[in-house]
């Protein structure tokens, strides 16, 4: 590439905040045409925003859109729909995957763009009509198949193909467009196979060689160091460090990715020792299939009274195992509780043990949404436990007890300091932070001897999350209760958590108490991506 | 190899059950094999185009259509048009056939833009929507006919002067299509052209799927959110699917109809989408797949089943009543058993993705 040319992308001064939530700020680099970007971060950092922006992508417009200037072949670019991303030549293949399971892969990679041949019929009644040109398609879908390097069957269904052989089949429908120049690649490699990457690494270099740009987004550090050119780290909506990649290797990396200034951050927990405790609850041989949070061997022990982190990379089964525990996914592996094991797929046997669970998901499994939060905090309890209930007629009849109830919302509401009307006020009227307090008071109000709180923060602002988290400690603190609490935030784990478990693969990859260095949580979470 | 055929037998249930019915009632009921030849051609050529019409849909991933009645709706008020304008035989099939699209095409965008709001719940609400339209369609030959579009002719009006008789006569047109190029092979008569005409269908099926239309409602059909995000226009494509097989199934009634040979105006329609619906599950198809085949061998088995049952019943009881009341549970078992085993079968296989995680860790600790 000649130099004195305008380079292919450039971002300019990308702000971006999601309601008053700064999640980029000044986002600036370039990138020449036949250049591979490695754009790598933590979870939160603001890669995938960047690339939604990038991508044109309907939440950003929805949220209010962006400031700052994307600029392709030095022209500024708004893109309004992800089609005029497309249009302008910008290519994305994402982690889920977007395949029609019974089409062929040359059916896929050519889905909505198939070559056609007009016919009579079509004359009257419109192009739709038109007969598709079967020839042409295997034709197109060889050509595109052959760019990518890597060979696949264009003529298997979907639904029989090896998960890489999708992902490929992914790639092959962005470069089958002639226009592509710009390939965003968001973490190709992390459902592929040793030797599937190494393919989908020598491919990048091939379409590089070829003139078309890639970014290329991926926790395999090692892999970035193999194929990219330049190595943007973001952390915290910033860009930290932009270098040519031969000037760095994967502990710079790691370092930039979670190291965050000492004044920065919060003070760590003070860790307690819990060895010589009991072992409440005890994890062997865990699987859980929760999509996109496979966990594939658990082992772990709580012991009792502590605060346990569990952290990781997003996808790699941290929230597969709260989930698999209390039965809401398949699972299957022994889980022992206080000595007792307590059967899988059945939530409310774990209710009954006096585990409680806070869901990351608190819109669909958290929260009563149109009843009060006097029924959202009650209702566990009352349920589970028979409490706030008055007995009339020897047990005949059940009351709810108004009064009871209504004691014990306020009793949270003042401890959360839960901002609301009332505790008659409905649960879908607060804001996110204050649901979040709500679905922690209902776990309270259970009064478990065994709390799992996933991504207790997610969501909320900073001022909030502080106050979430000392919730939590306290009520570690008064009552005893063993807690497990999930969370992609490293910094809150150590601000919160006594011992942090890191998940990795689907696997634990170690344990290290919340002191430890953040380089050190940095290496366990990237050793076993696969 | 006995697991294949276990498997098999497992994927063709519905259709192994009826041939074993079949086989069972046919010598109980005593009827000649001649007899039993000619009913089930003539009940080939009368309904395989309705079941047929209920293919589009199911492509486009829009389970089984019971909005189908609403182009039956729109056949019947074509054809007491054609019947009060005295035009009989071959031109009164055709025009009574062209007069339906127009009626059928607005009552299938309609049922296609609910579908569109209700989406996951295609078939009952097609199904409400039978009830909904059935009361239209009782207001305009109850009232409007007669009342303020003119009728001709007083054989088909109720004597109060406005509305319509419970039963129009098409003894004019009866069986013309059929009879038109029918041949004889030892006493079976075999309606050609009818034939022709279900042929042509079936070839326009074929055809339609290598169609970019066709190939959008299959994409459609598997996965709505990856077809619209490829740029398939997914609402639209539904629609149009509704249409085509309202349409469709506006000619299988005046097909059904001339055959017949009368029209009862107010129940002609009632039982017709779920009679087609049960025939294609008979026939092994499921709620998101099925194909030509399975029509054909639907028609052939569940009215085989129709005409036999009440014989055999009678053989059984010495009442006739109990064969008729079994078919009548029969179709309607169909329907449910069949929508029971989709149902089972995708847990199934969602059950199997875990024990599947669960093989693969026990051979990962074999290796340790």
């Amino acid at each position: 590439m000649t130099n004195n040319s305008t380079p292919l992308l450039q971002m300019q001064n990308i702000k971006k905040d999601f309601f008053g939530n700064q999640v980029l700020t000044d986002i600036n680099f370039t990138l020449g045409a036949g250049q591979v970007l490695g754009l790598c971060g933590e979870n939160g950092a603001g890669k995938s925003t960047l690339m939604k922006i990038l991508f044109g992508m309907d939440v950003i417009r929805e949220t209010g859109g962006y400031s700052g200037d994307v600029l392709l072949d030095g022209q500024k670019i708004q893109f309004n729909t992800p089609f005029d991303a497309l249009e302008a030549g910008i290519g994305m293949v994402h982690q889920e995957f977007s395949l029609i399971p019974g089409f062929t892969a040359t059916e896929n990679i050519l889905l909505n763009r198939e070559p056609q041949k007009k016919n009579f019929v079509s004359e009257i009644f419109g192009e739709r009509l038109n007969t598709l040109d079967y020839k042409e398609m295997d034709r197109r879908s060889a050509a595109a198949i052959e760019k990518m390097g890597v060979k696949i069957d264009a003529d298997m269904t979907v639904n029989n193909m090896p998960v890489g052989h999708k992902q490929f089949t992914e790639i092959a429908r962005e470069l089958s467009k002639d226009q592509l120049k710009l390939l965003i690649l968001d973490e190709p490699t992390a459902v592929l196979t040793e030797r599937e990457a190494e393919a989908l690494l020598a491919s990048i270099r091939s379409m590089a060689a070829k003139g078309i740009s890639v970014i290329f987004i991926t926790h395999r550090l090692h892999e970035i160091l193999s194929v990219c050119d330049q190595v943007v780290v973001m952390r915290d909506g910033y860009v930290v460090r932009d270098v040519p990649a031969q000037e760095t290797s994967v502990s710079d990396i790691t370092k930039w990715m979670v190291g965050r200034d000492i004044k920065g951050s919060a003070a760590v927990a003070e860790s307690r020792d819990h060895v010589d405790a009991k072992t409440i609850l005890s994890i062997q041989h865990l699987w859980v299939d929760m999509p996109g949070e496979i966990v594939r061997d658990v082992n772990l022990d709580v012991k009792e009274g502590e605060i346990l982190g569990i952290g990781g990379l997003a996808g790699q089964g941290k929230l597969g195992i709260p989930n698999g525990v209390m039965g809401l996914y398949e699972a299957g592996g022994t889980v022992t509780f206080a000595g007792k094991e307590i059967p899988l797929n059945n939530p409310r046997q774990c209710l009954n043990e006096s585990l409680a669970f806070v869901s990351e998901d608190r819109r669909e499994v958290g929260l009563l949404l149109d009843e009060s939060l006097e029924w959202n905090v009650a209702f566990p309890a009352m349920q589970i436990q028979e409490k706030f209930l008055k007995k009339l007629l020897g047990g005949c009849v059940k009351w709810r007890d108004e009064k009871a109830i209504h004691g014990v919302t306020q009793k949270y509401i003042d401890a959360l300091q839960i901002k609301c009307t009332s505790s008659k006020q409905k649960a879908k009227e607060l804001s996110g932070g204050n649901q979040q307090k709500v679905c922690l008071a209902k776990a309270f109000a259970l009064e478990p001897k065994f709390l799992f709180v996933s991504e207790p923060t997610r969501g909320i602002d900073v001022g909030a999350k502080t106050l979430v988290l000392d919730a939590l400690k306290q009520f570690n603190r008064d009552s005893g209760v063993t807690i497990v609490m999930i969370s992609s935030e490293l910094e809150e784990l150590r601000q919160t958590c006594d011992r942090i478990a890191i998940i990795s693969g689907g696997q634990v990859a170690g344990i290290l108490p919340a002191a430890a260095s953040s380089e050190e949580f940095g290496m366990l979470m990237v050793s076993q991506v696969k | 190899m006995s697991k294949k055929v276990l498997n098999l037998a497992r994927n063709n249930a519905v259709p192994i059950m009826f041939v074993i019915i079949c086989a069972i009632f046919i010598p109980m009921s005593g009827f000649s094999t001649s007899y039993l030849l000619n009913e089930i051609i003539t009940r080939m050529g009368r309904n395989l185009f309705l079941v047929l019409c209920l293919l589009f849909p199911i492509m486009a991933g829009m389970g089984l259509n019971f909005g189908m009645t609403l182009g039956a709706m729109a056949a019947e008020i074509a054809i007491i048009f054609v019947a009060d304008w005295q035009i009989w035989g071959v031109p009164g099939i055709v025009l009574a056939m062209i007069l339906s699209i127009p009626l059928s095409v607005a009552l299938g965008w309609l049922c296609g833009t609910l579908m569109n709001m209700a989406r996951g719940r295609e078939m009952i609400t097609g199904y409400i929507m039978n009830f909904f339209i059935t009361g239209w369609y009782q207001f305009i030959v109850l009232y409007v006919m007669g009342g303020v579009i003119p009728i001709l002719h007083a054989s088909i009006q109720l004597p109060r002067g406005f509305g319509i008789r419970n039963t129009v006569s098409l003894l004019n047109m009866r069986q013309y299509l059929d009879d038109l190029l029918a041949i004889r092979i030892s006493g079976v008569k075999i309606p050609v052209l009818t034939f022709l005409v279900i042929g042509m269908l079936c070839l326009f099926i074929v055809w339609f799927r290598r169609t970019k239309l066709g190939q959008d409602m299959r994409a459609v059909g598997q996965d709505m959110e990856v077809a619209r995000a490829a740029g398939i226009k997914v609402e639209r494509t539904r629609i149009l699917s509704i249409i085509m097989s309202t349409v469709f199934a506006g000619f299988g009634m005046v097909i059904y109809l001339q055959n017949m040979g009368n029209l009862p105006t107010y129940t002609g329609h009632s039982q017709i989408g779920m009679f087609c619906i049960a025939a294609l599950l008979v026939g092994g198809a499921s709620v998101e797949k099925a194909t030509i085949g399975n029509a054909f061998l639907g028609v052939i088995l569940f009215h085989l089943m129709f005409i036999v049952a009440p014989k055999a019943g009678g053989f059984i009881t010495g009442d006739t009543m109990v064969g008729e009341y079994f078919r009548v549970f029969l179709s309607y078992g169909v329907i449910t058993v069949a929508l029971i085993m989709y149902e089972a079968k995708k847990r199934m296989v969602r059950s199997r993705v875990g024990q599947e995680l669960a093989a693969a860790q026990k051979e990962g600790e074999g290796a340790q």
